[in-house]
């Protein structure tokens, strides 16, 4: 008896049964082979990346020029690798989810009911929180500092802390694949089913903290973003002379600052049920389960926006340079943004229009979210005037653009389907609702996101992608979208519900099989990015473009070499005009030495912001197990950081000015050196990143 | 660029160098503190709205006119709102007084307080506790609790801080980031208070005139 | 250019994958409110047609210009224009911001009209036969408190006479939904929400919960059945002969988490049992005894069907 208790103490409730291999051998079905696989995988791929790390003799470096990195544009790219990681995994969830709808006709299927939950539930976790939330807040880190002539964020510490504890959370998501199970309730977790009466096991409690992780971080990265964009924009850099992806980016922060405190009260109010026993969201003395839909929704319908912003503001920046044209409607698409912005707080209850409150109350939402349908329209046809009188060039970023403009209203037209009442009620809880979402989400935020990948990679490594592959990707994820998701919307109004793990009608068919072909399509369309990014690499010495700007663009993050020196600016610009490094090419004031070079002050890098995300998630692992010494363990770690960190007082370093100029002076002789590549061979080998300037 | 304001009226709770990029970098690392309590501001709004929706939800547990003791909640409220004349005390010591001694003996007051304040809270839940009014009971103590311990759990986080800069005052001196700090930690103080107040009037003025 | 023939082949082949899905849909949608079985339906697919129409004036203009502007004004053709400066015009900017919003106005104004029409909450015309539905973990108990009768997993109405439902869960929330009749309505614990639908001929429809609840959630189907009305008075008969009682005890069989593969009859019901879920789960649910009546079944996990 005494020795269990002592393991108890030890282990808290893991146990052999935890491990997927342990569940396979003991019950060899197909679906806790598949587990068991997906738990190897995560396994033998930690276990090969460690090994190659170490074979190439990187971790010294690894550690101290990236993890411990301070600045903002290795910060940017290490959350866009966290979020090609977890794409990857999520992909192939989905493609998972098809094939057993697609075969599970009267049928079992490959998967069981709890393991096609966890499916379903993990997909959309990790698409919302550990996808589309890392590769946003990626392109921000990256980008808008160096469009708004600032040499970092506001809070650089505060930027790394953000990054590991997102990191922490996917870490905890991969756990679960190897260590116990994952939630059964669905990306948003609805109680009373996540309550410890219906659910009981580690999976919600996966859940609740891996979304809680990712809900502070995003908080600080929404605290970041505003405040940089407040006090650091460059000398004549007022507001409506900021790139319009600044604009979206300010918009999307502000909608964090205030969106992201429902999500980790309903998770942390979610877990006071879980572990302490109390009665908010509950069936039974008091609970109100209407209460968490309500936080959930406040969160939720932000974070579409959240989601969506930042890509509209790449498109904004992939058109009108590709178009080589001034962006049509600056002015527009700013009081849009901030519309749409303002607006997505006044329509959380059409997420449950069906909940059985007055009409008037939903004839009142209803009609407050077809209202932001005109502040997008109004975008589009921004972007449509943007290309017109302009001569478009159909690089692959821009086909992404002109795909989302096609896609996104399909996406609109479903989406006042679904604002109105009364047709929500008849397509609620069915493919149509999960078609209208994916119509959004891919079609309009993940093109925007991998345009802006494409469009920004050669700035952050100095070469260019790949073209041939890019364009294969973007075939594939157009036409994918489109086989996977337009079969979905006839079967949601044929009244298919989401998430059935086995269907009944065998009508429904040939639908669920074009959609598994779609799904198999998008995931040759991430095959292809990764194909894209090889043969890029392995290419790179011919498609380099170290002057910086090979596309001919407009913003100052263009104006620098590529990729940027790590203080971007050698002086700080100044700024007289919107689209201000396009008029200083045109007035050839670009490619200019500064009058003088100064010592340039950046943060140093800095172990703390790792310890303080590891040691939260190790404190959640701890939670979620109910190990509490590891738990307080850790607690401990990440307070005793957080306070040893503000007494460090040597957490700048001094770059000289002697080595801002010469490396300045190198990036300025390459400038001269190169010879301008007109627009029409942009895409050939002579690019070097010299913009010839026409017109 | 702003000569006529002059640094010193741009940060009237600190003396600060005149150069002016450590203005602007104070300036933005306060205006992010802003931000963060604007953050926490919607976190606290929501749980009194969850709160409020949860008077009712006492599942025969003991409600509010029960258990709410008002010289207790008086006396707290007292105690805080003092710890925030204190705090204002040694915000002025940090600008006019160069002398250590008087802004650590305000900050010591302001510690004190809160340190009086929680103690007299937890004696407030044992008190609860031992009349079986926990939280696992019903929806309303649940949100009773979660709403007061919240705020209970942010004057901890607070006194912590207040004891960090007690030590970095006594190791660093006055430099730009213990300044900044101090700055921070009183703008964090006084929004307990607010908050403190919200609590006051809407849960235990609230819950006894019922 | 290369890259803009193969643009026109894939919006192509997506238009043409499109459309040959909406062709096929045709059979499909017979499962949906798109092939109306009763009132509601009939006038929600009405309403549909209209949502659809009046878009195809926001949606069709983007379809159009997009892949025509972005060909005619492509970098290759020397013949059109090119003003990179142009970037405003007043009259542009009416024309992009009226046009949508008054669309938006309009529909504001059948929506409104609308959802006050199509409340589900709203009485049909006619004297409503009135069902207790309480959604549990697997299936649906219907109880007919005038008839005196309940089943599980089969809903007989007579067609022709609207049917009021009222709704609870005694387990976790779940949502009605019957394709062909009317949209759906939650059914929560502690709560009671309510729908109205009416089937217009005989016939056998497909209801379902359609938010997710469980192991056991792909199975949670039923059959509205509906009867003209001898043979709804017959079918009275034949279930109040059935020898069981839905009293406590049987009430708490049922609501343990299983799934029921045939529908089920009670020939007689304890009355009230209906009012008491709902109440055992309000905030002052405290009134009643626990043991009275389990709401919850065990803690049990992640238990299969």
């Amino acid at each position: 008896m005494n020795d269990v208790v002592g393991w108890h103490a030890l282990l808290g409730n893991l146990s052999w049964s935890a491990l997927p291999f342990v569940r396979a051998w003991r019950d060899p079905s197909v679906s806790e082979i598949i587990g068991a696989g997906a738990g190897a995988v995560v396994v033998i791929g930690a276990a090969a990346v460690v090994a190659l790390i170490t074979y190439l003799r990187a971790w010294r470096m690894l550690w101290s020029e990236w993890f411990t990195s301070l600045d903002h544009k290795k910060i940017g790219i290490m959350y866009i690798v966290l979020a090609g990681v977890m794409l990857s995994r999520a992909l192939i969830e989905a493609v998972l989810i098809r094939a057993q709808q697609a075969v599970a006709i009267n049928a079992p299927g490959l998967v069981e009911p709890n393991h096609f939950a966890q499916l379903f539930t993990t997909h959309g976790t990790i698409m919302i929180f550990f996808m589309a939330m890392p590769f946003l807040t990626g392109l921000i880190n990256y980008v808008m500092p160096l469009q708004i002539g600032a040499r970092d964020m506001a809070f650089p510490y505060l930027n790394s802390v953000g990054l590991w504890l997102t990191v922490g959370g996917a870490g905890l998501m991969m756990a679960s694949l190897v260590v116990g199970e994952f939630s059964t309730g669905g990306w948003s977790g609805y109680p009373p089913y996540t309550e410890l009466s219906y659910s009981g096991g580690e999976g919600p409690d996966y859940w609740i903290w891996v979304v809680t992780l990712s809900s502070i971080g995003s908080t600080t990265v929404g605290i970041n973003v505003a405040c940089t964009l407040y006090k650091f924009r460059a000398p004549g850099m007022t507001w409506m002379r900021m790139p319009l992806f600044c604009w979206t980016s300010l918009c999307t922060a502000i909608l964090m600052i205030f969106a992201m405190p429902p999500l980790t009260l309903a998770t942390l109010l979610l877990a006071a049920d879980r572990y302490a026993g109390m009665h908010f969201f509950t069936a039974n003395l008091g609970g109100d389960m209407m209460n968490y839909v309500n936080l959930f929704w406040l969160f939720g319908h932000p974070e579409v926006y959240i989601l969506i912003l930042p890509a509209f503001g790449v498109y904004s920046e992939v058109i009108s340079t590709f178009s080589a044209k001034e962006l049509y409607g600056y002015t527009s698409l700013v009081i849009a943004t901030a519309a749409i912005a303002v607006l997505s707080f006044t329509v959380w209850v059409h997420h449950f229009f069906t909940m059985g409150q007055s009409a008037n109350l939903n004839a009142a939402f209803g009609i407050a979210t077809m209202t932001i349908g005109v502040p997008t329209g109004v975008k589009i046809y921004d972007w449509i005037w943007t290309m017109f009188r302009g001569e478009v060039r159909f690089s692959a970023p821009m086909l992404l653009a002109i795909a989302f403009m096609m896609t996104f209203v399909f996406g609109g037209f479903s989406g006042i389907i679904l604002a109105t009442p009364p047709l929500d009620y008849m397509v609620h809880n069915t493919l149509f609702l999960v078609a209208h979402f994916h119509n959004m989400l891919i079609g309009g935020m993940l093109y925007g996101l991998i345009a802006g990948y494409m469009y920004w990679f050669p700035k952050a490594f100095g070469f260019r992608l790949n073209e041939r592959w890019g364009r294969i990707s973007v075939g594939c994820w157009v036409a994918g979208f489109y086989l996977a998701f337009m079969p979905l919307y006839v079967l949601g109004a044929a009244g298919l519900a989401r998430r059935t793990q086995e269907i009944f009608d065998p009508a429904f068919r040939p639908y669920l099989l074009i959609a598994l072909g779609g799904a198999f399509v998008l995931a040759a369309g991430l095959a292809s990015l990764f194909v894209q990014l090889y043969v890029s690499v392995r290419d790179r010495a011919a498609n380099r473009v170290p002057v910086g700007d090979p596309w001919d663009a407009r913003g100052l993050e263009w104006s620098v070499s590529a990729p940027p020196p790590e203080w971007n600016f050698a002086t700080i610009p100044q700024v007289g005009s919107r689209d201000a490094f396009y008029v200083r090419k045109r007035n050839g004031g670009a490619y200019k030495p500064a009058d003088h070079y100064r010592d340039i002050e950046l943060p140093k890098e800095s172990a703390c912001g790792v310890i303080i995300g590891l040691a939260a998630a190790a404190c959640c692992f701890g939670l979620i197990w109910r190990i509490w010494w590891m738990a307080a363990l850790f607690l401990a770690v990440t307070v005793v950081t957080i306070i040893a960190r503000s007494f460090m007082r040597d957490v700048t370093k001094i770059i000289p000015a002697a080595t801002v100029e010469a490396v300045d002076r190198q990036w300025l002789a390459h400038a001269e050196a190169a010879r301008p590549v007109p627009r029409e061979l942009e895409q050939l080998e002579r690019n070097e990143g010299l913009a010839q300037w026409m017109a | 660029m702003d000569g006529v304001a002059g640094p010193q009226l741009r940060h009237a709770g600190l003396n600060l160098s005149d150069d002016p990029r450590e203005l602007d970098e104070v300036e933005s690392d306060v205006f992010g503190f802003w931000i963060f309590l604007m953050s926490d501001a919607v976190l606290f709004a929501l749980l009194f709205a969850i709160y409020g929706t949860m008077l009712p939800a006492t599942a025969g547990a003991p409600g509010p006119a029960r258990e709410f003791k008002i010289g207790p909640a008086f006396i707290e409220t007292m105690l805080l709102l003092t710890s925030s004349f204190t705090f204002g005390m040694a915000s002025i010591s940090l600008k006019r007084d160069p002398r250590p001694g008087r802004l650590v003996l305000w900050l010591g007051a302001t510690l004190l307080l809160g340190l009086a304040f929680l103690a007299m809270e937890g004696h407030d839940f044992a008190t609860m506790a031992s009349d079986h009014a926990t939280p696992d009971r019903s929806g309303f103590l649940s949100s009773f609790f979660v709403l007061v311990g919240m705020h209970g759990l942010h004057v901890t986080i607070g006194a912590i801080w207040t004891l960090v800069m007690l030590a970095q005052l006594a190791i660093f001196g006055r430099d730009r980031r213990v300044k900044v700090n101090l700055i921070r930690l009183s703008l964090f103080w006084h929004f307990l208070d607010i908050v403190w107040i919200a609590i006051f009037s809407v849960v235990y003025l609230q819950g006894l005139i019922h | 250019m290369t890259g803009v023939t193969q643009l026109l082949g894939r919006v192509s082949r997506a238009a043409a994958a499109l459309f040959c899905v909406s062709l096929a849909g045709c059979a499909v949608l017979g499962r949906g409110f798109l092939s109306p079985a009763g009132p509601v339906a009939a006038a929600t697919r009405h309403e549909f047609l209209f949502v659809c129409f009046a878009m195809l004036f926001v949606i069709g203009p983007v379809l159009l210009l997009t892949p025509l502007i972005a060909w005619h004004y492509r970098l290759s053709n020397t013949r059109s224009a090119y003003r990179p400066q142009w970037a405003f015009s007043w009259p542009l900017e009416g024309l992009i911001w009226i046009p949508p919003s008054l669309i938006v106005v309009g529909l504001a104004v059948f929506l409104w009209r609308d959802t006050q029409h199509l409340d589900p909450y709203k009485k049909l015309p006619g004297q409503p036969i009135e069902i207790q539905a309480v959604a549990l973990d697997w299936k649906f108990l219907f109880i007919y408190p005038d008839q005196g009768v309940a089943t599980v997993n089969q809903l007989v109405i007579p067609a022709g006479q609207p049917v009021h439902l009222s709704l609870t869960s005694a387990t976790v929330m779940q949502s009605v939904l019957m394709p062909r009749l009317a949209g759906q309505i939650y059914a929560m614990p502690g709560m009671r929400t309510q729908l109205n639908i009416a089937v217009n001929a005989p016939g056998a429809f497909l209801g379902e919960n359609v938010q997710f609840n469980g192991m056991g959630f792909q199975n949670q189907k039923f059959t509205v059945e509906a009867l003209d009305k001898s043979d709804f008075a017959h079918w009275l008969a034949e279930a109040r002969a059935q020898p069981n009682r839905l009293d406590a005890a049987a009430y708490l069989t049922l609501s343990h988490r299983s799934t029921v593969t045939r529908p089920l009859a009670f020939g007689a019901i304890d009355r009230g049992l209906f009012n008491r879920i709902v109440t055992l789960a309000q905030p002052s649910g405290h009134t009643l005894a626990l043991q009275d009546l389990p709401t919850r079944p065990p803690a049990d996990g992640n238990q299969r069907p």
